[in-house]
C-alpha cells in the first residue's frame, strides 16, 4: 500500500529486542536510586529467563510463569541484599558475583529443558484495531508485556517523583545519613528497591525466553544485563529517557542488520559497535554538563551504609 | 567470558584432584577430550561430547575417557597439560584455539598422542581434523534453490572466517545450478552464540525478502523465526527440527563418532601416525538430518542424487566455471578449487549480495 509497509516488521523487531532491556534497566534503576550499585543484573535476568521457562513447561501458564521469573529474580536479588545491605561486602565486587552465580545456576536449573521448545508468548489480536494498517500492528498487536513494560515506566516515574514513598528511596540514595538520622529505614528501603530490581530483571529475562526467543539455551542474554547498565547512565537516571534509551538501542541494532541484508556496503563489524559507540558518544555529551549528571545521579550510589556511624 | 575463565580453572582444579584420587594403576588406557562450550549447548560440543561417549561404548573397559568443558581457549595450556602429565594416552582439543596450547604441551610430552579440531598446525605427535561442513551446504543448497518462491535466500554469519565464507558459497552455487534467478543476503552478527540477536537477523532477512533461511551460528533462535514467519531454515550443527517442525528442511549435522573410534583404536593397536584429516559426507563426519516431508520427490531425488555424486568423487562443489562476485573467473571450465584456497576462501561467489567484511 503505502511505500512504508517496510516499516512495520523493523518496528515490530525493534519492540521486541528493545522491551527486555526496558525492564532490566528499569528495574536496576530503582535500585540504583536508593543508593545501591547492583552489577548482577546479567545473573538475575538468566535466573528469572529459565524460571519462566521451566514454570511454562510445567503448567503452561504465562501469567504463572512471568511471576515466577519475578520472584527468581527478587531472591537472587535478596541474596545481593543480605550480602551488601546486612554483612557490607563491597557492592561491585558482590554484584559480579552474583552475574558469574546466575551464569552457573540457571545453567544447573535449564540442565534438562535445553532443546525443548515452547508456544511464544501470544500477541494481543484486536479485530478491527490490530488490522488498522501500519500503526495497526505496532500500536495494538503486541505481547501483554510489551504493555506492560510501558506502564511500568509510567508507574516507576509517577512513585520516584509523585509519591512520598519515592521522595524517601530518593533521599536514601542521596544521603542516607541524612535519611537515617530523621528516622527513615535505609536498609529496609534498600532491601526493596534491590529486590524490586531483582524482579524486574527477572522479568526482562523472561520476555527473552518466552517472547522474543523462546526457548532455554545457557547464558541466552547474552549480554543484555550489562547493557541494561549501560542504558541507565545514558539515561541520567530518568525512566523515560531509559525508554528512549533501550529503543535506540534496540533500533540501531535492527537497523544495522536490515542495512546488511539489504546489502549496504558499509562493515558489519562497524554497524555492530554502533549502539555501543552512540552510548560511549551520549556518555560523554553528557559528562560535559555535569549539573545533568548531578541533579539524577543518586549521590550515595555503592556506598555502604553504616547505621551506627 | 570470566566465566569461562574460572570454570577452566575449576575444571583443572577438579581435574587434578579426580587424578589424585583415581591413582590406583588400572590397565585401561586413558583418554581426555578439552571443550570450549559447556555439553549442553545443543549444538558444537554437544557433537564431540557424543563422540567421547561413542568412543567408550566402542571400547568399553580397555579404555576411560574424561572430559573437560567449559574451557576458554586463552587458559587452556594448564588444563591440557594437566591431562598430559597424568599419563593420558590421548587427547582430543576440540576448538581452533585450542591450537598453541595443544602444540606447547605437546612438545613437552612426546609420547602422549594429541588431535586439535579444525587447526593447522602439527606435530609428530599432534593431528588435526576437520570436517567438509560445506559439502552438506551443497546439498542444501540445491534443495533451497528449488524450493525458493521469492528467490531470495537469507544466510546468518557468525564472522566472515573461510569455513564461514565457504558454506555461503557452496550453498550460493548449488542453488544458481538448478535456479540461477537466485541471490543471497547475508547478515553478519559477529558472534557464535546470541540467540536474540540470531533471531533478529533472520528476521531482517526475511523481513527483506528472504523465504529461506539458513545460519553458521549455534543457537536454533533462526530457525523458530522460521517457523513462525512460516518461511524455511537449515538447521546447524544438530538436527533442530524439535523448534522448527514445519520449518527446517534438513539439518547438517557433524558426526566425529567414526573418526573418535577410529583414531582411539589406532592408539590402542599403536598404529597412530600424525595426520590431517579433512572428512565430508563420504567419511560420515558430516551428516544430512533427515528430509522434511514437504520437500517434493524430485527435489529429494535431486539432493540424494547430489549428496551421492560428492561422496563419489563424481560431483565437487566448487568445481568451475563460476565467477567470483566481481565477475572476474573463480574457477574455469574442468577446474575445482583445491584445498589449499577452500582453506583460505575470502571471496563471495556470484549471487551473493553485499561486500564480505575484510
Amino acid at each position: 500500500m503505502s511505500g512504508f509497509d517496510w516499516l512495520v516488521p523493523v518496528f515490530l523487531t525493534v519492540i521486541t529486542a528493545a522491551t527486555p532491556l526496558v525492564f532490566a534497566a528499569l528495574g536496576e534503576l530503582v535500585t540504583e536510586k536508593s543508593g545501591v550499585l547492583n552489577l548482577g543484573v546479567e545473573g538475575m535476568m538468566l535466573v528469572g529467563a529459565v524460571s519462566g521457562f521451566i514454570t511454562v513447561l510445567a503448567t503452561g501458564n504465562y501469567f504463572l510463569a512471568v511471576g515466577a521469573a519475578a520472584l527468581a529474580g527478587a531472591i537472587m536479588a535478596f541474596l545481593f541484599g543480605i550480602l551488601t545491605l546486612s554483612l557490607m561486602a563491597n557492592q561491585v565486587a558482590t554484584g559480579l558475583a552474583l552475574t558469574l552465580f546466575g551464569v552457573g545456576l540457571s545453567a544447573l536449573m535449564g540442565q534438562d529443558f535445553v532443546g525443548e521448545p515452547v508456544a511464544a508468548l501470544t500477541k494481543l489480536n484486536i479485530a478491527g484495531l490490530s488490522d488498522i494498517p501500519f500503526i495497526g500492528p505496532i500500536l495494538f498487536g503486541q505481547d501483554a508485556l510489551v504493555y506492560f513494560s510501558f506502564i511500568m515506566v509510567a508507574v516507576v516515574s509517577w512513585f520516584l517523583y509523585k509519591t512520598k514513598a519515592g521522595l524517601v528511596l530518593r533521599a536514601v540514595g542521596d544521603s542516607h545519613n541524612a535519611a537515617h538520622s530523621i528516622g527513615y529505614p535505609v536498609i529496609a528501603i534498600r532491601y526493596m528497591a534491590v529486590m524490586f530490581g531483582g524482579a524486574m530483571s527477572g522479568i526482562g529475562g523472561a520476555y527473552l525466553s518466552l517472547a522474543y526467543t523462546p526457548m532455554w539455551a545457557e547464558n541466552m542474554t547474552a549480554g543484555r544485563g550489562w547493557i541494561a547498565l549501560a542504558l541507565i547512565v545514558f539515561a541520567t537516571w530518568k525512566p523515560g529517557l531509559v525508554l528512549v534509551g533501550a529503543y535506540m538501542f534496540g533500533g540501531i541494532t535492527i537497523l544495522q542488520l536490515h542495512a546488511q541484508a539489504a546489502g549496504l556496503n558499509v562493515p558489519s563489524q562497524v554497524l555492530s559497535m554502533l549502539p555501543y559507540l552512540a552510548t560511549i558518544i551520549v556518555l560523554v555529551l553528557i559528562s560535559k554538563d555535569e549539573s545533568r549528571i548531578r541533579k539524577h545521579a543518586p549521590a550515595c550510589i555503592g556506598k555502604i551504609f553504616h547505621p551506627a556511624a | 567470558m570470566l566465566r569461562k575463565q574460572l570454570s577452566g580453572l575449576i575444571g583443572a582444579a577438579a581435574l587434578a584432584g579426580g587424578l589424585l584420587m583415581g591413582g590406583t594403576a588400572t590397565a585401561e588406557d586413558k583418554i581426555g577430550f578439552i571443550y570450549v562450550g559447556p555439553i549442553g549447548d545443543h549444538g558444537w560440543t554437544y557433537r564431540h561430547e557424543l563422540g567421547r561417549q561413542a568412543i567408550q561404548k566402542e571400547f568399553g573397559d580397555k579404555v576411560k575417557t574424561t572430559f573437560v568443558e567449559s574451557v576458554k581457549e586463552s587458559s587452556s595450556e594448564p588444563v591440557i597439560r594437566q591431562m598430559a602429565a597424568d599419563g593420558y594416552k590421548l587427547i582430543f582439543t576440540t576448538s581452533f584455539g585450542f591450537m598453541n596450547p595443544t602444540l606447547k604441551v605437546a612438545k613437552q610430552f612426546p609420547d602422549v598422542k594429541f588431535e586439535h579440531a579444525t587447526g593447522y598446525k602439527r606435530a609428530d605427535n599432534v593431528s588435526t581434523y576437520s570436517s567438509r561442513f560445506y559439502e552438506g551446504r551443497y546439498v542444501v543448497g540445491k534443495i533451497a534453490g528449488k524450493m525458493t518462491k521469492s528467490n531470495v535466500i537469507g544466510y546468518v554469519g557468525s564472522f566472515p572466517i573461510p569455513e564461514v565464507v565457504r558454506g555461503i558459497n557452496a550453498m550460493t552455487l548449488a542453488a544458481r545450478s538448478v535456479n540461477p534467478d537466485v541471490t543471497v543476503k547475508v547478515a553478519w552478527v559477529n558472534t557464535w552464540y546470541d540467540p536474540g540477536k540470531e533471531g533478529d537477523a533472520a528476521k531482517a532477512l526475511i523481513d527483506q525478502g528472504a523465504d529461506i533461511i539458513l545460519q553458521h551460528t549455534d543457537s536454533p533462535a533462526p530457525l523458530q523465526v522460521a517457523e513462525n514467519r512460516g518461511v524455511w531454515a537449515v538447521g546447524q550443527a544438530s538436527d533442530m527440527t524439535k523448534f522448527a517442525p514445519k520449518a527446517q528442511l534438513t539439518a547438517i549435522i557433524d558426526n566425529w563418532d567414526g573418526y573418535y573410534i577410529a583414531r582411539t583404536k589406532a592408539v590402542l593397536d599403536g598404529t597412530w601416525k600424525s595426520e590431517d584429516t579433512w572428512g565430508g559426507l563420504k567419511s560420515g563426519m558430516v551428516e544430512l538430518a533427515p528430509y522434511n516431508e514437504a520437500i517434493p520427490a524430485d527435489v529429494v531425488a535431486l539432493a540424494e542424487e547430489t549428496r551421492k555424486g560428492i561422496e563419489d568423487g563424481s560431483i565437487l562443489p566448487f568445481a568451475g566455471p563460476f565467477n567470483k562476485q566481481d565477475g572476474s573467473v573463480g574457477a574455469k571450465e574442468g577446474e575445482a578449487l583445491d584445498d589449499g584456497t577452500l582453506l583460505g576462501l575470502n571471496w563471495y561467489v556470484e549471487g551473493v549480495e553485499g561486500k564480505l567484511p575484510k
